[in-house]
Protein backbone atom coordinates (compact mmCIF):
# COMPACT_ATOMS: atom_id res chain seq x y z
CA UNK A 1 0.00 0.00 0.00
CA UNK A 2 1.75 2.96 -1.21
CA UNK A 3 0.03 5.97 -1.67
CA UNK A 4 2.44 7.72 -3.53
CA UNK A 5 3.34 11.06 -0.97
CA UNK A 6 5.35 13.57 -2.42
CA UNK A 7 8.07 13.93 0.36
CA UNK A 8 9.76 16.77 -1.93
CA UNK A 9 6.63 18.94 -2.01
CA UNK A 10 6.05 18.16 1.89
CA UNK A 11 9.74 19.07 2.32
CA UNK A 12 9.31 22.77 0.18
CA UNK A 13 6.09 23.58 2.41
CA UNK A 14 8.18 22.20 5.84
CA UNK A 15 11.09 24.63 5.37
CA UNK A 16 8.42 27.59 4.42
CA UNK A 17 6.42 26.82 7.80
CA UNK A 18 9.79 26.77 9.44
CA UNK A 19 10.59 30.00 8.38
CA UNK A 20 7.17 31.11 9.43
CA UNK A 21 7.22 29.65 12.86
CA UNK A 22 11.10 31.05 13.24
CA UNK A 23 9.66 34.80 12.62
CA UNK A 24 6.91 34.59 14.57
CA UNK A 25 8.85 33.00 17.63
CA UNK A 26 11.82 35.80 16.91
CA UNK A 27 14.47 33.24 16.90
CA UNK A 28 17.38 35.04 14.52
CA UNK A 29 19.63 32.27 13.94
CA UNK A 30 17.88 28.42 14.17
CA UNK A 31 20.64 25.78 14.58
CA UNK A 32 19.18 22.70 12.55
CA UNK A 33 19.80 19.15 14.49
CA UNK A 34 18.59 15.91 12.61
CA UNK A 35 18.12 12.53 14.54
CA UNK A 36 20.20 9.83 12.54
CA UNK A 37 19.25 8.25 10.25
CA UNK A 38 15.75 9.17 8.48
CA UNK A 39 15.36 12.55 10.25
CA UNK A 40 19.59 13.69 8.97
CA UNK A 41 18.04 13.24 5.59
CA UNK A 42 15.52 15.31 6.11
CA UNK A 43 17.02 17.73 7.91
CA UNK A 44 19.88 18.41 5.31
CA UNK A 45 17.11 19.13 2.63
CA UNK A 46 15.63 22.03 5.08
CA UNK A 47 19.01 23.24 5.61
CA UNK A 48 19.48 23.23 2.40
CA UNK A 49 16.61 24.90 1.38
CA UNK A 50 16.66 27.10 4.25
CA UNK A 51 20.64 28.28 3.93
CA UNK A 52 21.13 28.19 7.41
CA UNK A 53 24.74 29.24 7.77
CA UNK A 54 25.90 27.21 11.23
CA UNK A 55 27.00 23.45 9.94
CA UNK A 56 24.29 20.43 10.42
CA UNK A 57 23.87 18.45 13.73
CA UNK A 58 23.67 14.77 13.84
CA UNK A 59 22.21 13.77 17.26
CA UNK A 60 22.34 9.71 17.26
CA UNK A 61 20.60 8.37 20.12
CA UNK A 62 21.58 5.02 20.42
CA UNK A 63 23.27 5.96 23.75
CA UNK A 64 20.10 7.58 25.15
CA UNK A 65 17.51 4.91 23.98
CA UNK A 66 15.02 3.81 27.13
CA UNK A 67 14.89 0.33 25.69
CA UNK A 68 18.35 -0.48 25.41
CA UNK A 69 18.16 -3.45 28.25
CA UNK A 70 15.36 -5.08 25.99
CA UNK A 71 17.56 -5.13 22.57
CA UNK A 72 20.62 -3.85 23.38
CA UNK A 73 23.32 -1.36 21.83
CA UNK A 74 21.97 -0.10 18.54
CA UNK A 75 24.02 -2.02 15.58
CA UNK A 76 24.17 1.25 13.66
CA UNK A 77 25.34 3.47 15.90
CA UNK A 78 27.25 6.21 14.57
CA UNK A 79 28.73 9.49 16.52
CA UNK A 80 26.42 12.49 16.90
CA UNK A 81 27.99 15.57 15.43
CA UNK A 82 27.51 18.45 17.14
CA UNK A 83 30.50 21.26 16.59
CA UNK A 84 28.72 24.20 17.11
CA UNK A 85 27.95 25.30 20.61
CA UNK A 86 24.24 24.33 21.63
CA UNK A 87 24.61 26.71 24.72
CA UNK A 88 21.69 29.73 24.13
CA UNK A 89 20.67 28.58 20.93
CA UNK A 90 17.34 28.08 19.07
CA UNK A 91 17.37 24.65 18.16
CA UNK A 92 15.27 22.96 15.27
CA UNK A 93 15.08 19.37 15.77
CA UNK A 94 14.32 17.19 12.93
CA UNK A 95 13.03 13.70 12.17
CA UNK A 96 11.19 11.90 9.74
CA UNK A 97 8.49 9.77 11.98
CA UNK A 98 6.81 10.87 14.74
CA UNK A 99 5.36 8.17 17.05
CA UNK A 100 5.55 6.51 20.58
CA UNK A 101 7.51 10.14 21.02
CA UNK A 102 10.63 8.40 23.07
CA UNK A 103 12.88 8.73 20.60
CA UNK A 104 12.15 12.82 21.12
CA UNK A 105 12.74 12.06 24.60
CA UNK A 106 16.06 10.77 24.12
CA UNK A 107 17.18 13.06 21.60
CA UNK A 108 16.32 16.54 24.31
CA UNK A 109 18.47 14.81 26.76
CA UNK A 110 21.27 14.34 24.78
CA UNK A 111 21.08 17.69 23.60
CA UNK A 112 21.05 18.89 26.70
CA UNK A 113 24.33 16.61 27.51
CA UNK A 114 25.80 19.13 24.84
CA UNK A 115 24.80 22.44 26.32
CA UNK A 116 21.85 24.15 27.18
CA UNK A 117 19.93 25.79 24.16
CA UNK A 118 17.38 28.81 24.15
CA UNK A 119 14.52 26.34 22.97
CA UNK A 120 13.94 23.54 20.82
CA UNK A 121 10.98 23.19 18.08
CA UNK A 122 10.13 20.02 17.13
CA UNK A 123 9.97 19.31 12.98
CA UNK A 124 8.59 15.87 11.98
CA UNK A 125 7.89 14.95 8.15
CA UNK A 126 5.51 12.35 9.07
CA UNK A 127 3.41 12.56 11.87
CA UNK A 128 1.57 9.05 12.70
CA UNK A 129 -0.41 8.00 16.06
CA UNK A 130 0.76 5.96 19.10
CA UNK A 131 2.25 8.41 21.07
CA UNK A 132 3.25 7.40 24.64
CA UNK A 133 4.71 10.62 25.79
CA UNK A 134 3.34 14.26 25.97
CA UNK A 135 5.31 15.22 23.10
CA UNK A 136 4.01 17.30 19.80
CA UNK A 137 5.57 18.74 16.61
CA UNK A 138 5.68 22.40 16.03
CA UNK A 139 6.56 21.92 12.34
CA UNK A 140 4.61 18.76 10.38
CA UNK A 141 5.28 17.57 6.78
CA UNK A 142 1.95 15.11 6.81
CA UNK A 143 -0.32 13.40 9.22
CA UNK A 144 -0.52 9.97 7.99
CA UNK A 145 -3.41 7.17 9.68
CA UNK A 146 -2.38 3.80 10.46
CA UNK A 147 -4.20 0.39 10.77
CA UNK A 148 -2.83 -1.50 14.01
CA UNK A 149 0.04 -3.31 13.32
CA UNK A 150 1.48 -0.80 10.63
CA UNK A 151 4.67 0.82 10.75
CA UNK A 152 6.24 3.74 8.96
CA UNK A 153 9.67 3.66 8.05
CA UNK A 154 11.50 6.28 5.61
CA UNK A 155 13.75 5.06 2.77
CA UNK A 156 16.83 7.14 1.77
CA UNK A 157 18.51 8.96 1.39
CA UNK A 158 17.98 9.35 -2.61
CA UNK A 159 15.50 9.35 -3.46
CA UNK A 160 13.51 9.29 0.06
CA UNK A 161 10.34 7.32 -0.09
CA UNK A 162 7.88 6.27 2.98
CA UNK A 163 7.31 2.90 3.17
CA UNK A 164 4.19 0.91 5.38
CA UNK A 165 5.20 -2.27 6.42
CA UNK A 166 2.58 -4.52 8.62
CA UNK A 167 4.80 -5.73 11.79
CA UNK A 168 4.43 -8.17 14.15
CA UNK B 1 30.04 -20.11 15.96
CA UNK B 2 30.21 -22.48 18.11
CA UNK B 3 27.06 -23.19 20.10
CA UNK B 4 28.27 -23.99 23.66
CA UNK B 5 30.60 -20.97 23.66
CA UNK B 6 30.14 -19.06 27.25
CA UNK B 7 31.02 -16.35 25.66
CA UNK B 8 27.29 -16.18 23.74
CA UNK B 9 24.04 -16.27 24.73
CA UNK B 10 21.65 -18.66 22.61
CA UNK B 11 20.94 -16.08 20.09
CA UNK B 12 24.79 -15.21 19.56
CA UNK B 13 25.12 -12.08 21.44
CA UNK B 14 27.65 -11.15 23.91
CA UNK B 15 27.31 -12.31 27.23
CA UNK B 16 30.75 -12.84 28.54
CA UNK B 17 33.87 -11.22 27.50
CA UNK B 18 36.59 -13.59 28.31
CA UNK B 19 38.70 -14.34 25.77
CA UNK B 20 39.66 -13.31 22.25
CA UNK B 21 40.08 -16.77 20.86
CA UNK B 22 36.54 -17.98 20.16
CA UNK B 23 35.16 -15.23 19.12
CA UNK B 24 34.14 -14.34 15.08
CA UNK B 25 35.24 -11.29 12.98
CA UNK B 26 32.09 -9.60 12.36
CA UNK B 27 31.99 -9.69 16.43
CA UNK B 28 34.98 -7.91 16.51
CA UNK B 29 34.45 -5.65 14.30
CA UNK B 30 31.19 -4.76 15.98
CA UNK B 31 33.39 -4.03 19.10
CA UNK B 32 35.65 -1.49 17.13
CA UNK B 33 32.50 -0.25 15.23
CA UNK B 34 30.75 0.69 18.95
CA UNK B 35 34.05 1.86 20.17
CA UNK B 36 34.10 4.31 17.61
CA UNK B 37 30.97 6.20 18.62
CA UNK B 38 32.34 5.81 22.48
CA UNK B 39 35.44 7.62 21.74
CA UNK B 40 33.02 10.77 21.12
CA UNK B 41 32.11 11.07 24.58
CA UNK B 42 34.67 11.43 26.40
CA UNK B 43 35.38 14.94 24.04
CA UNK B 44 31.55 16.23 24.99
CA UNK B 45 31.03 19.19 27.88
CA UNK B 46 29.20 16.10 29.74
CA UNK B 47 31.70 12.89 29.59
CA UNK B 48 28.48 10.75 30.32
CA UNK B 49 25.85 8.97 28.57
CA UNK B 50 22.76 7.18 30.85
CA UNK B 51 23.09 3.49 28.99
CA UNK B 52 24.28 1.51 31.90
CA UNK B 53 22.19 3.63 34.63
CA UNK B 54 21.51 1.74 37.54
CA UNK B 55 23.85 -1.25 36.90
CA UNK B 56 26.23 -2.15 39.58
CA UNK B 57 29.35 -3.03 38.60
CA UNK B 58 32.50 -4.73 40.63
CA UNK B 59 35.92 -4.47 39.89
CA UNK B 60 37.00 -7.76 41.44
CA UNK B 61 40.87 -7.44 41.35
CA UNK B 62 42.78 -10.51 42.86
CA UNK B 63 46.08 -9.21 41.48
CA UNK B 64 47.39 -5.28 41.25
CA UNK B 65 46.53 -2.97 38.49
CA UNK B 66 45.91 0.26 38.07
CA UNK B 67 45.52 1.45 34.75
CA UNK B 68 43.23 -1.12 33.78
CA UNK B 69 41.46 -1.15 36.80
CA UNK B 70 40.90 2.86 36.34
CA UNK B 71 40.44 3.04 33.03
CA UNK B 72 37.55 0.46 33.68
CA UNK B 73 36.11 2.40 36.51
CA UNK B 74 36.21 5.69 34.16
CA UNK B 75 34.52 3.73 31.41
CA UNK B 76 31.56 2.28 33.99
CA UNK B 77 31.51 5.82 35.24
CA UNK B 78 30.44 7.43 31.50
CA UNK B 79 28.07 4.80 30.72
CA UNK B 80 26.47 5.71 34.48
CA UNK B 81 26.95 2.96 36.18
CA UNK B 82 27.96 2.75 39.80
CA UNK B 83 31.13 0.91 40.22
CA UNK B 84 32.29 -0.84 43.40
CA UNK B 85 36.14 -1.60 43.80
CA UNK B 86 37.17 -4.31 45.53
CA UNK B 87 40.77 -5.16 45.90
CA UNK B 88 40.11 -8.56 46.80
CA UNK B 89 44.14 -9.41 47.64
CA UNK B 90 43.23 -7.87 50.72
CA UNK B 91 39.87 -8.40 51.44
CA UNK B 92 37.48 -11.32 53.04
CA UNK B 93 39.98 -14.09 50.68
CA UNK B 94 43.16 -13.45 53.23
CA UNK B 95 40.71 -13.94 55.91
CA UNK B 96 39.57 -17.33 54.54
CA UNK B 97 36.49 -16.63 52.48
CA UNK B 98 36.48 -18.88 49.82
CA UNK B 99 35.57 -17.49 46.19
CA UNK B 100 32.56 -18.98 45.44
CA UNK B 101 31.64 -17.11 48.71
CA UNK B 102 32.60 -13.68 47.79
CA UNK B 103 30.96 -14.18 44.57
CA UNK B 104 27.70 -15.16 46.04
CA UNK B 105 27.66 -11.95 48.54
CA UNK B 106 28.43 -9.70 45.64
CA UNK B 107 25.60 -11.34 43.99
CA UNK B 108 23.69 -10.67 47.33
CA UNK B 109 24.30 -7.13 46.72
CA UNK B 110 22.74 -7.15 43.22
CA UNK B 111 25.66 -6.74 41.05
CA UNK B 112 24.69 -6.84 37.52
CA UNK B 113 28.96 -7.25 36.30
CA UNK B 114 31.96 -8.80 37.31
CA UNK B 115 35.23 -7.27 36.21
CA UNK B 116 38.36 -9.78 36.93
CA UNK B 117 41.97 -9.65 37.04
CA UNK B 118 43.35 -13.04 38.21
CA UNK B 119 46.97 -14.80 38.01
CA UNK B 120 45.51 -18.16 37.22
CA UNK B 121 44.92 -19.05 33.52
CA UNK B 122 41.12 -19.67 33.16
CA UNK B 123 40.01 -17.54 36.39
CA UNK B 124 37.30 -15.36 34.79
CA UNK B 125 36.13 -18.65 32.77
CA UNK B 126 35.73 -20.63 35.83
CA UNK B 127 33.86 -16.96 37.61
CA UNK B 128 31.72 -16.80 34.62
CA UNK B 129 30.32 -20.68 34.71
CA UNK B 130 29.67 -20.01 38.53
CA UNK B 131 27.98 -16.71 38.79
CA UNK B 132 24.32 -16.14 38.86
CA UNK B 133 22.11 -16.41 35.09
CA UNK B 134 21.99 -12.35 35.07
CA UNK B 135 25.48 -11.69 36.06
CA UNK B 136 28.22 -10.87 32.68
CA UNK B 137 31.64 -11.16 33.80
CA UNK B 138 34.61 -9.43 31.39
CA UNK B 139 38.11 -10.79 32.15
CA UNK B 140 40.62 -8.04 32.67
CA UNK B 141 43.38 -10.24 32.39
CA UNK B 142 43.67 -13.89 33.43
CA UNK B 143 47.19 -15.42 34.46
CA UNK B 144 49.17 -15.79 30.71
CA UNK B 145 46.52 -16.78 29.23
CA UNK B 146 44.21 -13.75 27.88
CA UNK B 147 43.81 -10.18 28.14
CA UNK B 148 41.08 -9.35 25.81
CA UNK B 149 39.96 -5.86 25.82
CA UNK B 150 43.71 -5.19 26.09
CA UNK B 151 43.82 -6.96 22.35
CA UNK B 152 40.65 -4.91 21.70
CA UNK B 153 42.08 -1.39 22.51
CA UNK B 154 45.08 -2.35 20.41
CA UNK B 155 43.09 -3.62 17.43
CA UNK B 156 41.16 -0.62 17.79
CA UNK B 157 44.44 1.95 17.68
CA UNK B 158 45.83 0.09 15.01
CA UNK B 159 42.92 0.30 12.85
CA UNK B 160 42.41 4.52 13.56
CA UNK B 161 46.40 4.32 12.06
CA UNK B 162 46.56 1.61 9.33
CA UNK B 163 42.53 1.30 8.42
CA UNK B 164 43.04 -2.53 6.09
CA UNK B 165 44.33 -5.42 8.61
CA UNK B 166 44.70 -7.59 5.60
CA UNK B 167 47.83 -5.56 4.50
CA UNK B 168 49.54 -5.16 8.04
CA UNK B 169 52.81 -6.89 9.03
CA UNK B 170 52.52 -7.06 12.90
CA UNK B 171 55.49 -7.81 14.95
CA UNK B 172 55.05 -8.32 19.07
CA UNK B 173 58.49 -7.67 20.78
CA UNK B 174 59.80 -9.47 24.11
CA UNK B 175 58.66 -11.57 26.39
CA UNK B 176 55.59 -13.36 25.07
CA UNK B 177 56.31 -16.45 27.16
CA UNK B 178 54.53 -14.58 30.27
CA UNK B 179 52.26 -12.21 27.77
CA UNK B 180 48.73 -12.68 28.42
CA UNK B 181 48.67 -9.64 26.25
CA UNK B 182 50.78 -11.19 23.10
CA UNK B 183 48.46 -13.96 23.27
CA UNK B 184 45.26 -11.83 22.58
CA UNK B 185 46.76 -9.75 20.00
CA UNK B 186 47.71 -13.00 18.38
CA UNK B 187 44.24 -14.41 18.26
CA UNK B 188 42.95 -10.48 17.66
CA UNK B 189 45.15 -10.49 14.66
CA UNK B 190 44.52 -13.33 13.10
CA UNK B 191 40.90 -13.68 13.36
CA UNK B 192 41.08 -9.83 12.13
CA UNK B 193 42.82 -11.26 9.30
CA UNK B 194 46.66 -9.55 9.38
CA UNK B 195 48.92 -10.82 6.48
CA UNK B 196 51.48 -11.48 9.10
CA UNK B 197 52.03 -12.05 12.70
CA UNK B 198 55.51 -11.64 13.70
CA UNK B 199 57.09 -12.99 17.37
CA UNK B 200 60.05 -11.38 18.29
CA UNK B 201 62.26 -12.55 21.40
CA UNK B 202 64.98 -14.44 23.61
CA UNK B 203 64.75 -18.60 22.93
CA UNK B 204 63.76 -18.20 26.80
CA UNK B 205 60.92 -15.93 26.52
CA UNK B 206 59.00 -17.40 23.70
CA UNK B 207 56.89 -20.55 24.22
CA UNK B 208 57.87 -23.77 22.42
CA UNK B 209 54.73 -24.22 20.82
CA UNK B 210 53.71 -20.74 19.36
CA UNK B 211 54.15 -21.34 15.96
CA UNK B 212 50.73 -23.11 16.14
CA UNK B 213 49.13 -20.08 16.40
CA UNK B 214 50.48 -19.25 12.91
CA UNK B 215 52.94 -16.38 13.69
CA UNK B 216 56.50 -16.39 12.57
CA UNK B 217 59.31 -16.30 15.19
CA UNK B 218 62.27 -14.16 15.02
CA UNK B 219 65.04 -13.90 17.42
CA UNK B 220 67.18 -10.85 16.24
CA UNK B 221 65.64 -8.10 16.28
CA UNK B 222 66.86 -6.15 12.94
CA UNK B 223 65.51 -8.84 11.32
CA UNK B 224 62.02 -9.57 12.78
CA UNK B 225 61.40 -5.34 12.50
CA UNK B 226 62.22 -5.48 8.60
CA UNK B 227 59.08 -3.80 6.75
CA UNK B 228 56.68 -4.20 9.31
CA UNK B 229 53.64 -1.90 10.14
CA UNK B 230 53.18 -2.31 13.45
CA UNK B 231 55.36 -2.90 16.58
CA UNK B 232 53.12 -4.14 19.61
CA UNK B 233 56.25 -4.05 22.49
CA UNK B 234 55.43 -6.17 25.76
CA UNK B 235 56.96 -5.05 29.21
CA UNK B 236 59.37 -7.48 30.17
CA UNK B 237 57.22 -8.75 33.58
CA UNK B 238 60.00 -9.11 36.18
CA UNK B 239 57.64 -10.37 38.78
CA UNK B 240 56.64 -13.09 36.75
CA UNK B 241 60.42 -14.71 36.44
CA UNK B 242 60.85 -17.42 38.07
CA UNK B 243 64.31 -19.03 37.14
CA UNK B 244 67.39 -17.43 35.18
CA UNK B 245 65.40 -16.83 32.01
CA UNK B 246 67.00 -13.42 31.30
CA UNK B 247 70.94 -12.41 31.24
CA UNK B 248 70.55 -9.15 32.88
CA UNK B 249 68.32 -6.26 31.89
CA UNK B 250 71.00 -4.23 30.17
CA UNK B 251 72.23 -7.24 28.43
CA UNK B 252 68.37 -7.55 27.26
CA UNK B 253 68.26 -3.87 26.57
CA UNK B 254 71.47 -4.27 24.51
CA UNK B 255 69.40 -7.17 22.26
CA UNK B 256 65.69 -6.54 22.36
CA UNK B 257 65.30 -2.89 23.30
CA UNK B 258 63.39 -0.98 20.76
CA UNK B 259 65.77 2.28 19.92
CA UNK B 260 65.27 4.46 17.24
CA UNK B 261 68.20 3.04 15.52
CA UNK B 262 66.31 -0.64 15.12
CA UNK B 263 63.21 1.00 14.51
CA UNK B 264 64.77 2.07 11.22
CA UNK B 265 64.07 -1.31 9.85
CA UNK B 266 60.51 -0.96 9.97
CA UNK B 267 58.27 0.96 7.43
CA UNK B 268 58.81 4.79 7.65
CA UNK B 269 55.02 4.43 9.02
CA UNK B 270 55.37 2.25 11.55
CA UNK B 271 53.09 2.98 14.94
CA UNK B 272 55.09 1.76 17.88
CA UNK B 273 52.50 0.51 21.07
CA UNK B 274 53.28 -0.70 24.27
CA UNK B 275 50.26 -2.18 27.03
CA UNK B 276 52.31 -0.38 29.51
CA UNK B 277 53.13 0.39 32.20
CA UNK B 278 56.79 1.04 30.75
CA UNK B 279 60.24 0.31 31.80
CA UNK B 280 62.23 2.77 30.19
CA UNK B 281 65.68 1.39 29.34
CA UNK B 282 65.08 -2.11 29.67
CA UNK B 283 62.49 -2.70 26.59
CA UNK B 284 62.13 0.29 25.13
CA UNK B 285 64.43 3.72 24.94
CA UNK B 286 62.65 7.32 26.22
CA UNK B 287 63.59 8.29 22.48
CA UNK B 288 61.08 5.80 20.69
CA UNK B 289 58.44 5.48 24.02
CA UNK B 290 58.43 9.78 23.59
CA UNK B 291 58.65 9.82 19.85
CA UNK B 292 56.77 10.34 16.89
CA UNK B 293 56.04 6.66 16.40
CA UNK B 294 54.67 6.42 19.73
CA UNK B 295 51.13 5.61 20.16
CA UNK B 296 50.91 4.82 23.60
CA UNK B 297 49.19 7.29 24.92
CA UNK B 298 46.37 7.01 22.48
CA UNK B 299 46.02 3.41 23.23
CA UNK B 300 45.02 4.47 26.49
CA UNK B 301 42.41 7.02 25.84
CA UNK B 302 41.21 3.92 23.24
CA UNK B 303 40.71 1.70 26.18
CA UNK B 304 38.67 3.22 27.77
CA UNK B 305 36.14 3.72 24.64
CA UNK B 306 36.36 -0.05 23.77
CA UNK B 307 35.74 -0.58 27.63
CA UNK B 308 32.91 1.30 27.35
CA UNK B 309 31.61 -0.96 24.01
CA UNK B 310 32.10 -4.22 25.96
CA UNK B 311 30.57 -3.30 28.45
CA UNK B 312 27.39 -2.29 27.01
CA UNK B 313 27.43 -5.01 24.73
CA UNK B 314 27.26 -7.84 27.61
CA UNK B 315 24.51 -5.86 29.54
CA UNK B 316 22.73 -4.82 26.89
CA UNK B 317 23.58 -7.64 24.11
CA UNK B 318 23.40 -6.65 20.69
CA UNK B 319 20.46 -6.93 18.39
CA UNK B 320 22.44 -9.02 16.19
CA UNK B 321 25.80 -10.90 16.81
CA UNK B 322 27.44 -10.42 13.48
CA UNK B 323 27.11 -6.51 13.19
CA UNK B 324 25.92 -6.55 9.68
CA UNK B 325 25.13 -3.15 8.76
CA UNK B 326 22.28 -1.97 5.64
Amino acid sequence: MNKEINIESLIDNMANEIRTHCEDLKYKKPLMIGIQRGGVWVATRLHHKLGYKDPLGELNIAFYRDDFSKIGVHPEVKPSKLSTNIDDRDVILVDDVLHTGRTIRAAMNEIFDFGRPASISLVILIERSGRELPIQADVIGKTITLKQGEHAKLSGPEPMALEIKKTG
Amino acid sequence: MTGNNIQLDKSGNLKHFLSIEGLDQPLLQTILDHAESFATVGERPVKKVPLLRGKTIANLFFEPSTRTRTTFELAAKRLSADILNLNISTMATSKGEILSDTLHTLEAMHCDMFVVRHANSGAAHYIASQVAQHISVINAGDGRHEHPTQAMLDMFTIRQHKKDFKKLSVAIVGDVLHSRVARSNIHALNVLGANQVRIIGPHTLIPKDIEKLGVHVYHEMDKGLENVDVVIMLRLQRERMKGALLPTENEYFQRYGLTNERLENAKSDVIVMHPGPINRGVEIDSDVADGEHSVILQQVSHGIAIRMAIMSMVMGGTSESGGIKN
